[in-house]
């Protein structure tokens, strides 16, 4: 099994007609994604990559069962394309966009909220259970289908992750990005509970960085619910205080949200914590050993 | 992005909030003229820096006359003001704030900032104002009131009153705090901040309230429906190396060692720094060209970080994904015959064509250490550092 998506996932992509969303359908596709429909507001009636584009999200879902969604639409958008594939009954909903304003982010949330709808990012890579599914933007070939579970708030650093661990033969029931703004979707707590029930998860990486206190909340869920082992690395140990490290959550403001916090409060729910980046994959592979 | 105290304050007077009379000066005369039209009462004039901690810097002054305003402006203007904020280096004072001065009865703190956890805005108030409110944070917490606004409803008048009770402020002059605290979140909702602070919000002999010194952040990503917010940017506050990558996208931040870094993703630009540490170097910068960089951005970043001369030998972490290693390593060969490099590079190149980006490498005739992973990379930068 897995988390979130999988063979029965049905993608509806929400701007599909722009650069990027063109792109990363072809390669979604590619990688086996089932891409029913696209939308983007007046090109509705069109083919695009023979996947049939609708005016909106309602239309296509009820034309196609879409029942996960990926946007990429330019920020200014985006927040409203979130509540439209909610409110159209999608369950799943990933938001690729960089940039959204953190008040629209707020009331996003607040609107979610009220329909049940599950939101990975924004400003996310995306999520994938390999060999199943993948929505987003990471390179397909660098993963394979296993048991580990990982949930990071960065890109490139979870394929790095990633790629440790497929080149030991390890593989990944499924990778969340679960974005790097200030507030953002499931969070690692969302997640975790997920992951535990997951019968065919074994293992969980946990990638945070400075900023918030989402790994502290993460900390607390796994000490009190969490059976299975985690491993996890914190970015920005070296970063200075005050500074938005690329990533707009990416920030320790009035002293807090530092990495050591972070780490110290993962280390006393048991969790291991690695400080050197290059080495998760074998960490994880010697508690797999152990378990 | 960050604002000066006087931008922040003409924001709040446009929203209600009393602030002293004034304005901003750039000259020594003009800070006379300004003097003078206040009239006779004790006039302040106040360093224009995005820094903290000026008055202990000597960036603060109280005079009595135009004069001694004149005589103040000429001594502020152009000095280097060093604060706790400022690093040893401190800020060229480029303008003052010219004000009327206030008859301090109490020192409030007012505040509104994002709650990333419960994901709203609370608005913060406090009888202990003048200092850094992270402190009373840490030690009296209970000093603290705190009101979370429920973004569909906005502030509602029961809450602004709520604060002004748990204070412990007299019915009159929760009346009047209400005033403030509703100019204060309009500001903060309506120009997308991450933050807007009064610090301190003094309560005045007279039985008002006035707002002494004003703070405000704005979300970056908010800033496209803010054009009035991006004209206040004051590029005199930011280092010139960081300018010149947000002129191309690229995330630059000047740190103290001296490897530089050049990386794609801002968590992996992170973790490279900290990895460079763990092997006992120190990171010169923080670098992310991003998750699907050019060849234009690799090149201009390389340029950008090659040119703090601190920077004794370089590190280039690139995990290619959609974004592929020939590209990158075609930018990074061209950058490197274009900027003239006389330190170390060492090159650690994974992901999508990573065979094709090596043999570029390999080929260009340019001396790169080639590194097979971020570990070995961070090993071999530091055996270059020895050398």
């Amino acid at each position: 099994m897995s988390i979130l998506v999988d063979e029965k996932t049905k993608v509806v992509v929400q701007g599909i007609t722009g650069n990027e969303g063109l792109f990363h359908t072809k390669q979604m596709t590619e990688y086996g994604t089932k891409v029913v429909a696209g939308v983007t507001p007046g090109k509705g009636g069109q083919q695009i990559e023979g996947i049939p584009v609708f005016n909106s999200v309602m239309e296509a879902v009820k034309k196609t069962g879409a029942n996960g969604s990926a946007i990429f639409v330019p920020p200014a958008f985006a927040a409203d394309a979130i509540m439209e594939a909610a409110d159209s009954g999608v369950s799943v909903v990933i938001c690729l966009t960089e940039g959204i304003p953190t008040l629209d982010m707020v009331m996003v949330r607040k609107y979610l909220k009220e329909r049940g709808t599950k939101l990975i990012g924004p400003n996310t890579p995306g999520i994938i259970s390999p060999g199943k599914c993948k929505i987003g933007v990471m390179a397909g070939y660098i993963h394979r289908q296993g048991t580990v579970g990982i949930m990071s708030r960065s890109g490139t650093l979870t394929y790095e992750v990633v790629d440790q661990l497929t080149k030991k033969g390890i593989g990944q029931s499924t990778c969340v990005g679960i974005g790097g703004d200030q507030i953002i979707g499931l969070n690692y707590v969302d997640l975790l509970e997920l992951f535990e029930k997951d019968p065919d998860t074994e293992a969980l990486i946990m990638i945070g960085e400075i900023g918030g206190t989402a790994e502290e909340e993460a900390a607390r869920f796994v000490e009190k619910h969490v059976k299975k082992p985690v491993v996890a690395f914190i970015a920005g140990l070296t970063a200075p205080p005050g500074r938005r490290m690329g990533h707009a959550g990416a920030i320790i403001s009035g002293g807090k949200g530092t990495a050591g916090e972070k780490m110290e409060a993962l280390e006393k729910a048991g969790v291991r914590v690695v400080r050197n980046p290059a080495i998760v994959g074998n960490e994880l592979s010697a508690l797999l050993k152990k378990a | 992005m960050k604002i000066h105290e006087y931008q922040a304050k003409e924001i709040l007077r446009s929203y209600g909030v009393p602030v002293p009379r004034g304005r901003v000066a750039e000259t020594a005369e003009e800070a006379r003229k300004i003097a003078e039209e206040i009239g006779e009462k004790p006039i302040v004039l106040k360093a224009q820096i995005h820094a903290g901690g000026r008055g202990k810097g000597g960036g603060v002054r109280v005079v009595s006359s135009p004069e001694e305003a004149e005589r103040a402006g000429k001594e502020i203007l152009g000095m280097r003001l060093v604060t706790h904020q400022t690093g040893p280096g401190g800020r060229v004072v480029r303008k003052i704030l010219v004000e009327e001065g206030a008859e301090i009865k109490e020192e409030l703190y007012l505040g509104v900032v994002m709650d990333r956890s419960r994901e709203c805005p609370v608005i913060m108030a406090s009888r202990e104002g003048g200092v850094e409110i992270e402190k009373v944070a840490a030690e009296s917490p209970e000093k603290i009131v705190k009101e979370w606004v429920e973004p569909y409803v906005g502030l509602r008048p029961f809450q602004a009153n709520k604060i002004g009770y748990e204070l412990g402020l007299e019915p009159v002059q929760v009346g009047k705090l209400r005033g403030v605290v509703s100019g204060l979140y309009k500001t903060f909702y309506e120009k997308d901040c991450l933050l807007a602070e009064i610090n301190p919000l003094v309560l005045t002999k007279g039985g008002d309230f006035i707002a002494l010194d004003a703070k405000m952040n704005f979300d970056d990503n908010g800033l496209f429906r803010h054009k009035e917010i991006v004209a206040l940017r004051d590029l005199n506050e930011e280092a010139p190396l960081e300018i010149e990558a947000s002129k191309y996208n690229l995330n630059y931040i000047k740190l103290d060692g001296n490897v530089g870094c050049m990386v794609n993703g801002a968590g992996l630009a992170m973790a490279t720094m900290d990895i460079i540490k763990v092997f006992g170097a120190e990171p010169a910068n923080f670098l992310d060209v991003g998750g699907g960089a050019t060849v234009e951005m690799v090149k201009n970043g390389f340029r950008i970080l090659m040119s703090d001369p601190a920077v004794k030998v370089v590190f280039i972490n690139i995990f290619g994904g959609i974004l592929r290693c020939d590209t990158l390593a075609r930018g990074v060969t061209e950058a490197v015959e274009e900027v003239k490099v006389n330190v170390p590079i060492v090159v650690r190149l994974e992901g999508t064509n990573v065979e094709e980006g090596r043999r570029i490498l390999r080929e260009s005739g340019l001396n790169f250490t080639v590194a097979s992973g971020m570990q070995e990379g961070a090993q071999k930068v530091v055996e270059a550092l020895k050398k």
